[in-house]
């Protein structure tokens, strides 16, 4: 492990009423770095990004990012450390037009730099210039999956969390959304890439951990991972 | 059969009264929109801010400069109650937020009960009797008023919504809370914000009712009525759908009026509820459920 670590997970647990969904959690990631969660649904990896982004409060364990405890803090106070999460599904406003969406990516954090990161944006994904005064809902899926990651790069965070963002497109699509997270992560940013598709996942990923039944229980550094044996049987059908 | 001028004067009056309904559903209407609850509350707060334009204007404040003070304070009031009452009281679950508005709707009555009893009062005026001659009709000054204040009020309220970060977080809530929340915005906030925002206007429409209307304890339950019918008929949660539900409503209360008698005016109001509610139940801008 690194030592400057950004974020610290240690024995993190969390569940919904009678549920307890994970259990003994320890993640790090160090600034710059690109992490990958894997898992099949319904391991806890949705869940993960809940409790770190400040939607579900943890049961037990501590959460330290950038040196500063995150159990207890709101979601907004969270945002505002640059701690972002990109949800699965998008969660991108539909009737709101896509400038309207990128401007609300910076509600919380730099605002002041609010032009210049649109322009950023709109480099990134030419698509969505073209479409700026567009309703969000009116939207491809991959359109809007990139809207959505426009909108969480609005914030200029310090630390991204991409939740499923490969799910439900198009292979092509998928091709070039993974290429887009190896740009950004080479860039600088420190990426939590939350996963199905381990395959891509594993290929730009410095670590990362393979999520079961709410438990890590495999980790490693990405190309390790993926010629380890349990995870070849378990995922890749080898 | 009707002189054409008849029936225009009559249309005006209607989007007099109109756009007054509109600023009442308005209010109504963004709560839904944004909480998906019906604020009970709302009658007993016109009447809680038609009591204190009364109150100002007994002590010397005409209405219209009341307006001034009396919106911010019942934002304040509206943006206090969601976050120290309503809130706290609903646990996090939006059934529950229905219950608390209406308990609050029956203190705040049986608060003015108490205090003010229940007789009709009334303000008198120097402008209360004034008309404006438009040649062919004359319309009461105080409903001129009203409409201007309402069409501005309006006006001022869909470029808020639109052009600033808090109009912009309060549409954001109203159709994606959790895309919200993870974005940064506080939805706690943008909820209290919502409600005042809705207690502001009823505050406005309380000061432009009262130099022509009357105050008692259950004044407010009869407007909410009309707005209720406004809101559904321009499609619940919008705000265009308010605005123009409401001057139409209005017309439609005038003509009503004008054409069955003046005691029948509200009769037309709810058929055509009930015709929407049959042919169109989503209302004029609503969406699907």
């Amino acid at each position: 492990m690194p030592d400057a670590a950004l974020l610290e997970v240690d024995g993190l647990a969390a569940g919904y009423g009678a549920s307890a969904i994970l259990q003994g959690i320890d993640l790090h990631v160090a600034a710059g770095e690109t992490v990958a969660v894997l898992g099949s649904n319904g391991v806890g990896k949705t869940t993960l990004n809940k409790v770190l982004s400040g939607i579900l409060r943890p049961r037990a364990g501590s959460i330290r990012f950038n040196g500063r405890s995150l159990e207890h803090a709101a979601p907004s106070k969270i945002v505002e450390m640059g701690l972002v999460h990109v949800p699965e599904g998008r969660r991108i406003f539909p009737d709101m037009s896509v400038d309207e969406n990128l401007v609300l990516g910076s509600y919380r954090r730099a605002k002041a730099n609010r032009a210049a990161n649109r322009e950023r944006v709109m480099a990134i994904f030419p698509r969505l210039a073209e479409r700026c005064r567009q309703p969000a809902g009116t939207l491809s899926g991959g359109e809007q999956q990139m809207l959505a990651i426009g909108r969480g790069l609005m914030a200029e965070p310090r630390f991204l969390i991409l939740d499923e963002p490969s799910l439900g497109l198009s292979p092509l699509l998928v091709e070039e959304m993974f290429m887009l997270i190896r740009r950004l992560g080479a860039e600088g940013l420190t990426i939590l890439l939350v996963e199905q598709n381990v395959v891509q996942s594993l290929a730009l990923a410095a670590h990362a951990h393979v999520l079961e039944n709410g438990r890590i229980v495999l980790s490693g550094k990405g190309e390790e991972l993926m010629s380890d044996p349990r995870l070849q049987k378990s995922y890749l059908g080898m | 059969m009707l002189a054409p001028d008849i029936l225009l004067a009559a249309v005006l009056n209607g989007l007099m009264t109109g756009a007054v309904y509109a600023l009442v559903a308005v209010g109504l209407t963004l709560v839904y929109g944004v909480l998906h609850i019906i604020n009970f509350a709302h009658g007993a707060i016109l009447s809680a801010a038609m009591f204190a334009a009364y109150f100002a204007s007994l002590a010397g404040v005409d209405p219209y400069i009341a307006l001034i003070g009396l919106a911010p304070l019942f934002f304040a009031a509206g943006y206090a109650a969601q976050r120290l009452i309503i809130s706290p009281a609903s646990h996090g679950d939006d059934q529950n937020v229905l219950l608390v508005t209406l308990g609050l709707s029956i203190v705040i009555e049986n608060v003015l009960l108490t205090a003010f009893h229940s007789d009709t009062r009334s303000i008198d005026v120097p402008y209360g009797f004034a008309s404006v001659d438009l040649g062919f009709a004359f319309l009461p000054l105080p409903r001129v008023v009203a409409f201007a204040v309402a069409c501005v009020v309006s006006a001022a309220l869909w470029i808020g919504l639109h052009h600033t970060d808090t109009g912009k977080a309060i549409r954001a809530v109203a159709k994606e809370r959790y895309g919200a929340t993870l974005v940064g915005i506080d939805v706690a906030h943008v909820y209290a914000v919502t409600f005042g925002i809705g207690a502001a206007c009823l505050a406005i429409a309380a000061c432009l009712l009262l130099p022509s209307y009357y105050v008692n304890p259950r004044v407010g339950e009869a407007y909410v009525l009309v707005a209720f019918t406004v809101v559904v008929f321009g499609g619940m949660g919008s705000v265009p759908g308010a605005l123009i539900g409401g001057l139409m409503i209005g017309v439609i209360e005038s003509l009503t009026g004008l054409f069955f008698g003046e005691s029948l005016g509200q009769l037309g109001i709810f058929v055509l509820f009930i015709v929407m509610l049959l042919l169109r139940p989503t209302g004029l801008f609503g969406a699907r459920a």
